[in-house]
């Protein structure tokens, strides 16, 4: 469904990933695993057509997309769900998902039914919806993020650390809720500090290392490399 | 609050300009406060673009001169007819910026501002030398004014503060809707968030331009509604003084907020007046309050008030929670 091959991005001189060759199916999750710094947001930032590409291509469903203005890219069905849960924190919460329907927004039955879905999946965001987005708590905000993400119907989702700042019940929660809308026919493509946990959903994943891909395999491998284990996982 | 009430301050405020002509019935304040709403639709103008997509265009002060100057140049040298340059003014005004915005808008932040305030000052420019069009420095005469509409005498003052306040209103109401619409929302979601407003599939460049245009096409009208009011133009219509005035009533009102406009210009203007005997020196009294504004209430007067009622509100839920505390 997407494939990177040999994936160069440069910041001025400096070289944020190189050489990322990856590739996701339709229907998985695929996780990224590094420290910060890594490449991670860089990769996703790049898919979502924000940063330009030194080198290399990048391929969803057969069409070469790296040139690509990131709103065609959202209109193909690829959505980046940004690090640090960005909203529009004066907007209310119904406000948010309108702008993240913005694609399909001349189809107002569509905006309709998805807003059903996202509430659906996400009841307290329904209680909340009148209220400033920038009033929610941290897990609420994460999940008008990925609600607000649902509204593009996208087909692959690039959910950057979901994770990161919440509190561990609300992290399994947040997990839960990621393996839901993945059943539901999105394909998901993860970056996760958070590894034990992003294992325990994803099917395949690969290791970051400043800027390059340095393991990668299915979860359970992953699991059992002994230097994954020792880097993220700590045991 | 009262003032935050909507529907009793909206309609309070529209039956007090309604009422305004018979409660002063004095010639020179009617002519102030027709001139104000004609600076109101300006200062709205610029708001679009300034306050809610967060592009600070310096450019307006020229935008509001081209409008002027076209209506000025169809009627007097074209010849054309008087509501058919009425019309055709403001377009003109957002042709021109759609060309000016496209250039523009390829910048950022401070450089968008310098850019815009480079292009008013070439406008400036242009008026100002470009005599066998515009009479240069001399100015254009001989405008014609409003005509009369069927038994409705817009020659008379009454009638034509009356018939400013109506275009202001339609102008509030089609700004209003464009805000409070999906197509607004991406307008403050730019302002938020350049990146973020990309990965949700907004078209930044669609969108930024149009709230420019859209801008333009505001301030052209308050130059037209200025043109057949003042009836004479002057390449200082342009100038940098009218644009930084026109920033004052906005960010006294509260830049990005609704309400703003209004508010902002009506304050100072008034405030401009009754100051009227300390001639240039009024700058010393409206120097430090902008700058405390600045510091204190970057939203303005309005942004104030709305801060107060958030409190307020919090205030309220707050106290149950206290007393089952205390018991």
């Amino acid at each position: 469904m997407l494939k990177l091959d040999n994936v160069t991005v440069k910041y001025g001189k400096y070289a944020a990933i190189r050489d990322v060759s990856l590739t996701v199916e339709k229907g998985e999750i695929v996780v990224l695993l590094g420290a910060n710094g890594a490449g991670k947001t860089t990769t996703f930032r790049t898919i979502s057509g924000l940063n330009q590409l030194a080198g290399g291509k990048i391929i969803f469903e057969d069409l070469e997309i790296h040139r690509k203005s990131p709103n065609k890219i959202v209109e193909m069905g690829i959505v980046h769900c940004a690090e640090d849960r960005k909203l529009f924190p004066q907007m209310s919460v119904q406000e948010n998902l309108n702008l993240g329907g913005y694609v399909h927004r001349k189809n107002k039955q569509q905006i309709k039914n998805s807003m059903k879905e996202v509430y659906d999946l996400f009841p307290i965001l329904y209680e909340k919806r009148d209220d400033p987005a920038g009033s929610l708590s941290g897990g609420q905000q994460q999940m008008l993020a990925i609600g607000r993400a649902l509204m593009a119907k996208p087909k692959l989702m690039l959910l950057d650390e979901p994770s990161i700042g919440l509190a561990p019940l609300i992290v399994e929660q947040m997990f839960e809720s990621i393996q839901q809308i993945n059943k539901e026919g999105t394909t998901i493509l993860l970056a996760e500090q958070n590894a034990n946990a992003a294992l325990s959903i994803a099917n395949r994943g690969y290791v970051y290392e400043n800027g390059k891909i340095v393991v990668q395999g299915s979860s359970q491998e992953l699991f059992e490399n002994e230097e994954v284990r020792k880097a993220y996982i700590g045991a | 609050m009262i003032f935050s009430n909507k529907r009793i301050i909206i309609p309070l405020l529209i039956v007090v300009a309604l009422l305004f002509p018979f409660i002063v019935p004095n010639q020179y304040y009617i002519y102030i406060m027709t001139l104000s709403f004609i600076w109101i639709i300006a200062v709205y103008g610029l708001n679009i673009v300034a306050g809610y997509t967060g592009y600070l265009s310096l450019a307006h002060a020229g935008f509001f001169a081209i409008g002027a100057y076209s209506m000025g140049i169809l009627t007097t040298k074209v010849e054309m007819g008087f509501w058919l340059a009425f019309i055709l003014s403001p377009i003109i005004t957002m042709i021109i910026g759609l060309f000016i915005g496209l250039f523009a808008l390829r910048t950022k932040e401070h450089f968008f501002a310098i850019y815009t305030l480079c292009v008013g000052y070439i406008i400036y420019l242009v008026i100002d030398k470009w005599e066998s069009l515009t009479g240069g420095v001399r100015g254009l005469i001989g405008i014609p004014p409003l005509p009369n509409i069927g038994p409705i005498e817009l020659s008379d003052p009454i009638y034509r503060y009356y018939f400013v306040l109506l275009i202001l209103l339609l102008s509030i109401f089609v700004i209003y809707r464009i805000i409070n619409s999906l197509v607004g929302r991406t307008f403050t979601a730019i302002r938020n968030s350049e990146n973020l407003a990309l990965a949700l599939g907004i078209s930044t460049t669609v969108n930024k331009l149009l709230a420019f245009v859209l801008s333009t096409f505001f301030a052209g009208l308050a130059g037209v509604l200025y043109a057949v009011f003042i009836r004479f133009l002057g390449p200082e219509i342009s100038s940098t003084i009218i644009m930084f005035d026109l920033l004052t009533f906005l960010i006294v009102g509260g830049i990005g907020t609704f309400a703003g406009p209004v508010v902002g210009t009506l304050l100072i203007v008034w405030v401009s007046q009754s100051l009227q005997f300390l001639e240039e020196y009024r700058m010393l009294v409206f120097g430090p309050i902008l700058t405390l504004m600045i510091i204190f209430s970057p939203y303005g007067i309005v942004g104030l008030f709305k801060n107060i009622s958030a409190k307020r509100k919090v205030k309220k839920v707050k106290v149950p929670i206290e007393t089952e505390k205390g018991a």
